[in-house]
């Protein structure tokens, strides 16, 4: 990545050119978990978004104190902590949601979009490029969260946000509530967008660190 | 909650509540990985013995030491450094003491690290109140089913890597995840029988 970007540069490459679900395939273990209500996928999408620029805030500021070999360990402690606030404020405000995503606030740790782009971006970049960075890449996550949710919870439940938007007499899908309708649309979706939208360069960075 | 025995709770994190099927844990290292059958067994045991052994190791320290002084909320932190130092403990050990075991699992040991299922076997024991005996099944089991898991998808992909001709686009992550779908869905069939919750 050039190091004289601009904001608007880093926003356009983390919302699409850089997705990091459709283009590196990282971070969708939450991806599909959550996606079978669309509220729920707010809710995580607030998370990551809050959790993802401050991680990439704190590892820019504190990039030329990091020695270089335990820098993988600092961010893991630096991403843990805010993972904590983020989940007791979920835990305070929002008990329901809270049960309902059960240990998947706590994987946002492990969730490799945060490592990635921390590693990627964050380690070589002052920090308010970095926290836009954070900023546009948890956008293009969340936008694909989204789009996800919005097929799957009026497929699978015949509702939208809790509303009843299907026509009477519509019978739920069952598969998409439970985890194939997952696979297959995250599948299909990343099909759509690479069929659509081949990339310039060919090759494709999959899987996390 | 219905008190379930260890054994049942080995099976169901196997088949009916497979951690990678039903709770799409694992999934980042399970796409880059499953290219082929050999790598996908030599990650697989490495998880699995991981799974097991964390997961007992973080049920102890989760009782013994942050229940008692109130810690709770600092589990996550907690879990990930023990997580973190096993691994490392484990790496250093058998490169010291079994040359040829570290050159299969070598390699995949340090991304164990960041595999989400071993910190989420960890967090679905404490939410599901397991005791060390069940936790320990559980682990294992997990660790079982995700190693099944990535063998079928590996051995699938395999072969359309071989032979078949794709669609632009749907080659990589795209069919790979569609082939999980569908063994999500081979394995629903089992559903019926335990349920873990």
């Amino acid at each position: 990545m050039n190091k004289k970007t601009s904001s608007r540069d880093i926003f356009i490459s983390g919302l699409w050119e850089d997705n990091p679900v459709l283009r590196h395939v990282l971070g969708i273990c939450s991806t599909l978990a959550v996606t079978n209500l669309v509220a729920n996928t707010l809710v995580m999408d607030a998370g990551l978004i809050f959790t993802l620029s401050m991680s990439c805030l704190t590892v820019s500021i504190l990039r030329s104190y990091t020695p270089l070999r335990i820098r993988m360990m600092v961010q893991t402690l630096i991403i843990a902590s805010y993972v904590i606030i983020v989940d007791i404020l979920i835990k305070a405000h929002l008990p329901d949601i809270s049960d309902a995503l059960g240990p998947y606030v706590g994987l946002i740790i492990t969730n490799c979009i945060i490592m990635g782009r921390c590693e990627a971006f964050a380690r070589n970049n002052p920090p308010w490029a970095s926290f836009l960075d954070g900023i546009a890449v948890a956008l293009g996550y969340s936008f694909v969260l989204l789009a996800i949710a919005l097929v799957r919870e009026p497929l699978g439940f015949g509702t939208l946000m809790g509303y009843q938007v299907m026509p009477e007499g519509f019978k739920p899908w069952n598969i998409m509530m439970m985890a194939p309708g997952a696979f297959f649309m995250l599948g299909l979706l990343i099909w759509f967008i690479r069929a659509r939208f081949p990339r310039t360069e060919g090759e494709q960075i999959n899987g996390c660190t | 909650m219905i008190k379930l025995d260890a054994g049942t709770i080995f099976f169901a994190a196997i088949f009916t509540n497979n951690i990678l099927l039903t709770n799409f844990l694992g999934l980042c290292p399970f796409l880059s990985i499953s290219r082929d059958v050999r790598s996908s067994l030599g990650l697989g045991f490495a998880v699995i013995f991981v799974m097991t052994c964390t997961t007992a190791l973080n049920h102890i320290v989760y009782y013994h030491v942050l229940v008692p002084f109130h810690l709770v909320h600092f589990r996550f932190i907690v879990f990930i450094i023990v997580i973190a130092s096993f691994v490392q403990l484990v790496e250093m050990s058998i490169e010291r003491y079994f040359p040829p075991l570290y050159h299969v699992l070598g390699i995949f040991l340090p991304l164990i690290t960041v595999n989400c299922a071993i910190l989420g076997a960890a967090l679905f024991m404490i939410i599901r109140g397991y005791s060390l005996i069940q936790a320990t099944a559980y682990g294992a089991g997990s660790g079982i089913g995700w190693m099944l898991a990535i063998i079928c998808v590996g051995s699938i992909r395999e072969k359309i890597e071989k032979s078949a001709k794709l669609p632009k686009g749907l080659e990589g992550p795209a069919i790979t995840l569609i082939i999980t779908g569908l063994i999500a869905m081979a394995f629903m069939a089992f559903s019926g029988m335990i349920q873990i919750q």
